[in-house]
């Protein structure tokens, strides 16, 4: 894509697009952006992986187009046409996911059209896409919705595990028995309001981790 | 990012609106039928499964035409309607229409052993989004041979479970039929008595969704009251 470019293509910078949102830069638990579907599609692993792998193609794509248009679009209906690129996006996944993975849409229902609301796309479009190319937005693009996709599956994981007894599906405390000494699934794991408390959980446990994260008064 | 004058930005917003309206037109138009064969191919499995066929998007098709004798359509007085596919009659449009002019699918299905199932599809309200199953039941119009569901957007884990095979594997061996008294079958929250033949469990959490089930049950099968009584065997 950039051959007259003297950077190569993946520079120290350039992964660092890719790593940074995985740790420090993450954007649910650093940035904490794009909660709402964070706890929407959280409740079982499979939905949030395909949530994770749905934003990764709209936000790397949407990263790249209004990169490569940046400097054609008018700073006063920026945020419209970010909308359009992000909507027409999309909408272009949900109907190839309703031709050619129409179980996976199923479950996704409603959610896939809710990637449009989704803070971390129209963040990184406004704080990235429009004042860098087009590789380095592709990149970026990737690394914030492997960031996003990380968080996912580690909350889809203690939620599944915790309030359904399975792991993707598969019932693994069935399997051990646990039902038998008169354990129970914790049905409130299923619910919302545990989503946050997980997501609490990471913070809390990252910058335990990582001081330098934590705001100075 | 430098100013750009008004002209400029009508035409650069008209020219995008536009080139993505064809885009998105062209997408929809080249998937669709793709889009409306994997319903169709989804509406087969479900009819099947309801019979306790397992298949595949690969032999749907050919294990529906395989193990599917007969579709029709009746109305409420029991009588058939000619010239009404019934694969193709949408529950949600006929339930607009009023009682008597409303068109209701009958699928009848031969099993390998010969026996004859008749499944009635169903359709009404979860929580957030329509819910719709078929019922299959045994020639004497009341014992349920296998059942169902399945969902738009029930919340998963929640009321989205109406579609797994532990709650609609509950449903065999009930009977709509009490005594002659069609009394359908509840979906009971806090434990069904096992050996109650019109109860099954309902979902803990997923209320609203279980009692939307046992509506459209009651709502659905009471229409084809007068089909059961004169076809009962």
């Amino acid at each position: 894509m950039e051959k007259i470019e003297k950077e190569p293509l993946l520079s120290a910078k350039n992964i660092k697009l890719m790593t940074g949102p995985l740790g420090d830069q993450n954007p649910i638990t650093v940035q904490v952006l794009g909660i709402c579907s964070a706890l929407a599609v959280t409740v079982k692993m499979k939905p949030a992986i395909v949530m994770a792998i749905s934003v990764m193609v709209v936000l790397a794509i949407s990263n790249v187009i209004i990169s490569a248009m940046r400097k054609s679009i008018p700073g006063r209906i920026r945020i419209i046409v970010q909308l359009v690129v992000i909507a027409t996006m999309v909408i272009i996944v949900d109907q190839f996911l309703k031709a050619f993975a129409f179980d996976v849409s199923k479950q996704l229902s409603v959610f896939v059209g809710l990637i449009i609301t989704n803070c971390i796309i129209m963040g990184r479009l406004e704080a990235f896409a429009l004042a860098n190319k087009p590789w380095p937005a592709f990149l970026d693009g990737l690394g914030n919705s492997w960031g996003y996709g990380l968080i996912l599956i580690i909350v889809s994981f203690f939620r599944e595990f915790l309030g359904s007894g399975s792991i993707m599906g598969f019932p693994v405390m069935e399997k051990m028995g646990v039902y038998n000494f008169g354990y129970e699934d914790n049905g409130f794991m299923i619910l919302p309001p545990m989503a946050l408390i997980t997501v609490g959980l990471i913070i809390w446990f990252q910058r335990s981790r990582n001081k330098s994260l934590i705001e100075t008064k | 990012m430098k100013d750009f004058s008004n002209r400029y930005i009508f035409i650069f917003s008209v020219v995008m609106v536009v080139s993505v309206a064809i885009l998105l037109s062209l997408t929809a138009l080249l998937l669709q039928p793709r889009q409306e064969k994997n319903v169709e191919t989804e509406k087969k499995m479900n009819i099947l499964s309801s019979i306790n066929i397992t298949s595949t998007k690969v032999d749907a098709v050919a294990l529906y035409d395989r193990y599917i004798r007969e579709s029709f359509v009746i109305n409420t007085g029991g009588q058939r309607i000619q010239g009404v596919d019934a694969f193709s009659v949408s529950l949600r449009a006929e339930h607009k229409k009023p009682l008597e002019q409303q068109s209701l699918p009958v699928f009848t299905a031969v099993m390998d052993n010969g026996d004859t199932q008749h499944i009635y599809p169903l359709e009404g309200k979860g929580l957030w989004w329509p819910i719709w199953g078929y019922v299959a039941l045994r020639p004497d119009m009341s014992t349920i041979a296998g059942a169902t569901f399945d969902h738009k957007g029930e919340t998963p884990g929640l009321g989205a479970e109406i579609n797994t095979t532990p709650f609609e594997s509950q449903f065999l061996d009930k009977s709509l039929y009490e005594d002659g008294r069609f009394v359908s079958v509840a979906v009971v929250k806090g434990g069904a008595e096992k050996s109650d033949r019109h109860e099954v469990d309902g979902i803990s959490g997923g209320t609203i969704t279980s009692k939307g089930l046992e509506a459209m049950l009651r709502e659905g099968l009471v229409k084809y009251e007068k089909y059961f009584d004169d076809n009962r065997r």
